[in-house]
């Protein structure tokens, strides 16, 4: 079943054009990874798909509907986005910002319900966030906090999950305890996509790639199809040998060749 | 926590009301609490209906929900701005009044053209900064605060200049600038009143969608909140509320900023908790606050901006040294 058809996506900020025609479809609830290098468009396609941003051209249909024609609490109901990590400085403990994750399902006046509490439950114990529920989230740390967000994110029970740069500020360990929290959340029904910069650990976590460059898709498929050495090079206008990577048997990029004028081998 | 929280709201009520009696009772005539139980149940004589019902109920009253008002349109403003030193007043909505209440003065109108005046510009003043930081159909915030401060200094320095030109209306400008209650009358607690409390009223209902948009705007969009309308009514209703209190009480300081930051302290940032909260502890702070104005060196009023600011400043000053203090730590 196609859950996201993406056509022929246009957008411009002004005179600059981010997006110039994009088009993909995913059958399937699966973990897509969008690389590219800074300013290629990513996150401006993120926000397209989430209905954030109004494209000036082309559509986004998730489960044959146009996400611009949806009421906003519809959408809110079956997209979740967790943008690049922001820090506030008012005291809200994480149950509360998770709970914020339920407004699309409160009416004004509204009380939150047994069935919102329950979900806001899982949505904390799937993201193991659930010891954190009465602290402060500007108290805590990086990693944490996004799996907070994550967790609101949850909470909406959405269909598609839309992460920016989800690990980009986390160290090791949790970007592998985020990776594989979005990994597992595939299983459950979500199909997921996160703009990430980490090559190797989109190859080894993500089922399909959007490689992105200059407002379109130089390459889609899954990492062995994607990441290649001449894609590398078009992407990033990186020299990096692409071998395999032993253990998970996924493709491994190393930068080992002299990076010639920061652009070109020699 | 719920359980606490209503112990807050109910305390916090309970020293309002006990606010009100006392400020009904002290001044230059002491009135036990008995008589004024009497003169609210229509009984008791009739000079103590004259004292309550034509001198210190409106002046009560007027305080209470000016407290109210600002300190309710402080947290809201305070929220929407993401910025914790923000007021009702940070937006130029003060300095607009000034400047109107100041052309009333000096050409001589009477206390209802001032009024006018006053309201009228405060809301002038607030269009001016929100045209000019609306972006297509979006408002910028930070454009908001700098077009506020901008036009603050402007009005400030016309307002100067009126005081240089006209000697003899400097005193009433100055003292209208700092606010107070003392010739407050049931006439204009008839229209402000009903102004702050509809406004309040409205505001509140917005406050789960405030919690939302404080922790980011997009994501606020994202979970289905139109963030842009909301902003717009927060704005408007907020100005309407200060415009009106302003309009009627002049220029009452720190009311607005501090009210709604120790009740942060108290309550935590939940609006829903907090946005009555404050209204109640602003409302009981002015209060005595008005008390103190008129009863410290009676029969010489204080203006009270004075004293709330004489409360307010070293009050701030010891939250900014203790926020110091906990980001060492």
């Amino acid at each position: 079943m196609t859950i996201v058809n993406v056509e022929d996506l246009h957008y411009s900020y002004g005179n600059i054009q981010a997006l110039k025609g994009i088009n993909f479809k995913i059958d399937g609830y699966k973990m897509v990874g969008i690389l590219g290098s800074n300013g290629s468009g990513k996150t401006t396609l993120l926000k397209n798909i989430s209905g954030y941003l109004k494209p000036s051209r082309g559509n986004v249909f998730i489960m044959d509907k146009s996400v611009y024609k949806m009421r906003s609490k519809d959408r809110a109901r079956i997209i979740g986005y967790v943008p690049q990590d922001m820090y506030f400085d008012f005291e809200f403990t994480s149950y509360d910002v998770v709970m914020m994750g339920r407004t699309p399902y409160l009416r004004r006046f509204q009380r939150e319900t047994e069935k919102d509490v329950i979900s806001v439950k899982e949505a904390m114990i799937i993201t193991n966030t659930w010891d954190l529920k009465d602290r402060y989230v500007n108290e805590l740390s990086g990693g944490q906090r996004q799996r907070v967000y994550i967790a609101r994110a949850l909470a909406q029970e959405p269909k598609i999950l839309l992460l920016d740069e989800p690990i980009s500020h986390l160290d090791v360990k949790y970007q592998i305890e985020v990776l594989s929290i979005l990994k597992q959340l595939t299983a459950k029904g979500i199909l997921v996509f996160a703009v990430l910069h980490d090559i190797n650990l989109s190859s080894q976590f993500c089922d399909l790639i959007l490689l992105m460059k200059d407002g379109e898709i130089i390459s889609i498929g899954t990492p062995n199809e994607v990441i290649t050495e001449e894609n590398m090079k078009m992407a990033f206008s990186v020299d990096a040998d692409v071998i395999r990577n032993p253990i998970t048997d996924t493709p491994l990029i190393v930068i080992s060749k002299r990076q010639g004028d920061g652009l070109t081998s020699e | 926590m719920k359980v606490r929280k209503s112990f807050y709201l109910i305390t916090s009520a309970m020293v309002l009301i006990a606010s009100l009696m006392f400020s009904a009772s002290v001044g230059a005539v002491k009135m036990p609490l008995k008589s004024i139980i009497d003169v609210i149940f229509g009984v008791g004589n009739a000079t103590d209906k004259m004292i309550l019902l034509n001198l210190r109920f409106p002046r009560i009253i007027e305080a209470a929900f000016t407290g109210m008002g600002l300190s309710v349109a402080g947290t809201f403003f305070q929220g929407l701005l993401k910025n914790p030193m923000a007021d009702p007043y940070v937006l130029g909505i003060s300095s607009g009044a000034a400047f109107g209440a100041s052309i009333a003065i000096v050409l001589g109108f009477g206390l209802l053209g001032l009024q006018f005046f006053a309201f009228a510009f405060a809301l002038m003043t607030i269009y001016v900064v929100y045209i000019i930081s609306k972006k297509g159909p979006y408002i910028k915030m930070q454009t908001m605060l700098l077009a506020g401060i901008a036009i603050s200094a402007f009005m400030s320095s016309i307002i100067s200049l009126m005081m240089l030109l006209n000697h003899d209306e400097m005193s009433q400008i100055v003292f209208w600038t700092m606010g107070g209650f003392s010739l407050i009358s049931w006439s204009q607690t008839f229209y402000t009143v009903p102004i702050i409390f509809i406004g309040c009223i409205t505001l509140y209902v917005f406050s789960r969608d405030l919690n939302v948009i404080m922790t980011g705007e997009e994501i606020a969009e994202h979970l289905g909140i139109d963030t842009e309308r909301v902003k717009k009514i927060i704005l408007i209703v907020g100005s309407l509320i200060t415009a009106s209190s302003v309009s009627a009480g002049g220029i009452i300081g720190f009311v607005g900023l501090i009210v709604p930051h120790i009740s942060r302290l108290i309550v935590g940032s939940d609006n829903r908790f907090l946005v009555p909260f404050s209204g109640i502890v602003g409302a009981a702070f002015l209060v005595l606050a008005d008390t103190m104005a008129r009863t410290v060196m009676a029969p010489v009023e204080i203006p009270v901006g004075i004293i709330t600011a004489a409360c307010g400043g070293p009050f701030f000053l010891y939250l900014l040294v203790k926020n110091k203090n906990k980001e060492v730590k």
